[in-house]
């Protein structure tokens, strides 16, 4: 497959306009201006094209909600928090293809009604900061961003909004209250953000990677993308590897690719000859899958059915020397600190969970403590207000499902077996 | 108080979104470059510049890690140690530069050179273990290669 969202990304100059332009950059958006909008939200479902943000929601049907609200302004906001520890698949397109997500935007604003677009970008990737303001002031000079976009009169404006450093501001509502500068706490639901987002405005919030998609959607048609990889996911899928492995690094495949494929096929297989252990597919909020799980298709209809998700394509891979407990106790290191504090299930919830992993990581260990932390993890489910808390108590429960034995040894021995 | 160059800045980032409280984040990044962490005046003079209730301002500081409430070195380490780091060897680098640097993890080095600041993800799991040193980004670190970038911050 030839790559729609990597392309060019090996020349060095990828994020100059001119280079963009020189391979094909921004005729897209002379198509989409010459269409209707209603034809291209027609064309984006179509295309099948889901949420790449972690939940997979099908794009077009939240861009139609949208456009239903007949209130204006509408706002746009790129959602490039990329928080979920394992993930950088958005840093690439941000850092070295950033006019593929502003053409992307700009033909969303198109579409959508809005003709203001936000990118809420992580305050960790300063230069993806600089790389994008550049671009963007290069996209005003050229009139694919402003008031009379290519002469057609049309209006859109993108500015950058930086984040500061709090993972739960990838969650889109706790987003919109961080760019109204608010602490970043996750709203109710509904109403959804697609009819009262920010500044209370209708508010389509898309992931870098969704939004990147649209460009090809528009040039090729939906029916055509529609047609790479997965039946009920299609598109390409980046794909961030690291851990344990030959080739980490960002692939994009088709999606639907075996996690076998991915490991061994893209990334080289396992590193210094050893033996895989555990994979977590989806970032460090998905549940682990043991060795023999992983001939599994990467898309998000299959990967629940393997009992994990694939949230944002993030493969960790471990392999035989790296200890289960150990993981466990600092992904909820991870979640504790970033449990925003709204509701008490989350809150009190990791703050359990941690204090008895670290103490059986630190061969203090009771008997029962399994149980206790299965009890917790059955008290967080479903009861917290995002899905931050379930994403903590299924770390719990799916290492427990494939390693238990590995929790139980390090309580009995009173230390780490393979350490 | 800000001086007339800094209050044209958040007047510029003000005009961006429709109201004037979304300039809070970007001022209290600001207000960190100019006085070099968020003190007490600090936030008085965001709150001033942008008509905001004190507490509002506190509230916000205080629940974004990249905000500092005290001091810091000369450089600021923030280095990885979330699971693609850790288990290619991240935790043993913590030790390592508060070992050779003096400075323990959320702390700063008694000569005021470095503050270490352990992270969650900084998206260059790829690539582990990671750190930013300021705003520079470093990668596929090792011992030696520690030693040798930050033999360059002084
Ligand atoms: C705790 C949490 C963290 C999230 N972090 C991100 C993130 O870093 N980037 C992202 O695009 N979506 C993230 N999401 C998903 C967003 O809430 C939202 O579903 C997504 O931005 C919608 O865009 P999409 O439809 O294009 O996927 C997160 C969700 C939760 C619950
Ligand atoms: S689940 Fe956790 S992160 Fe989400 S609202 Fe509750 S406390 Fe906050
Ligand atoms: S886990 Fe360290 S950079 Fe992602």
């Amino acid at each position: 497959m030839e790559n729609i969202l990597l392309k060019n990304i090996d020349n060095a100059n990828s994020a100059d306009i001119n280079e963009y332009v020189k391979t094909g950059g921004y005729s897209a958006m002379s198509k989409a201006l010459g269409m209707q909008p209603k034809d291209i939200i027609d064309e984006i479902k179509k295309s099948g094209l889901r949420g790449r943000g972690g939940a997979g929601f099908p794009t077009g049907m939240k861009w139609s909600f949208a456009v239903a609200d007949t209130k204006f302004p509408k706002y746009l906001i790129c959602n490039a928090d990329e928080g979920e520890p394992g993930t950088f698949k958005d840093r690439p397109i941000l850092e070295k293809n950033p006019h593929l997500l502003i053409e992307g935007m700009s033909i969303s604003g198109y579409a959508l009604g809005s003709e203001y677009g936000y990118v809420y970008l992580r305050g960790e990737y300063p230069h993806a900061k600089d790389v994008l303001n550049r671009a963007i002031s290069e996209a005003y000079e050229k009139n694919y961003l402003g008031d009379n976009i290519l002469g057609k009169g049309i209006k859109f404006h993108l500015a950058v909004y930086q984040g500061a450093g709090a993972y739960i501001c990838g969650e889109e509502t706790a987003l919109i209250e961080s760019i109204e500068g608010k602490k970043g706490q996750p709203r109710n639901k509904p109403p959804f953000p697609v009819n009262v987002g920010a500044w209370s405005m209708p508010t389509i919030v898309n992931n870098v990677e969704t939004l990147s998609n649209v460009p090809y959607i528009v040039a090729a048609g939906g029916d055509a993308y529609s047609k790479i990889g997965s039946r009920d996911c299609p598109g390409p899928k980046l794909f961030s590897v690291s851990g344990c492995v030959e080739k980490p690094g960002v692939y994009e495949l088709p999606m639907g690719t075996s996690l076998r494929d991915i490991i061994y096929k893209h990334a080289g297989g396992i590193r210094n000859g050893k033996k895989l252990k555990a994979v977590i597919p989806g970032g460090i909020s998905t549940p682990v899958l043991p060795a023999d799980g992983i001939d599994c298709a990467m898309d998000f209809v299959s990967m629940s059915r393997a009992g994990s998700l694939l949230g944002s394509g993030a493969v960790i891979v471990m392999d035989e020397s790296v200890c289960m407990v150990k993981v466990a106790y600092r992904a909820m290191k991870f979640f504790e600190h970033e449990s925003c504090g709204k509701c008490v299930p989350c809150r009190e919830g990791t703050d359990w969970l941690r204090k008895i992993l670290e103490r059986i990581e630190n061969g203090k260990g009771k008997e029962g403590d399994i149980e206790l932390l299965l009890d917790v993890a059955g008290i967080i489910t479903g009861k917290t207000f995002c899905p931050l808390g379930d994403g903590a108590a299924g770390v719990v429960t799916g290492m427990l499902r494939h390693f238990r034995k590995e929790f139980e040894e390090h309580i009995k021995q009173g230390k780490c077996t393979l350490q | 108080m800000f001086n007339e160059t800094v209050l044209k800045e958040i007047d510029g980032i003000k005009a961006q979104y429709p109201e004037r409280r979304s300039a809070l984040l970007p001022s209290l990044y600001i207000a960190q470059r100019e006085f070099g962490w968020l003190s007490d005046e600090a936030m008085q003079h965001v709150a001033k510049t942008l008509n905001l209730p004190e507490a509002e301002v506190r509230g916000a500081a205080s629940f974004y890690s990249m905000f500092r409430h005290k001091p810091a070195g000369r450089h600021v380490i923030q280095l990885c140690t979330n699971v693609s780091c850790m288990i290619l060897g991240a935790e043993k680098l913590v030790d390592f530069i508060a070992g050779k640097y003096g400075v323990q993890p959320n702390s700063t080095s008694p000569d005021g050179r470095f503050s270490l600041v352990i992270m969650e993800c900084i998206g260059a799991c790829g690539t582990a273990p990671a750190m930013l040193v300021n705003t520079d980004f470093y990668d596929s670190l090792s011992e030696n290669r520690i030693e040798e970038i930050l033999g360059k911050y002084k």
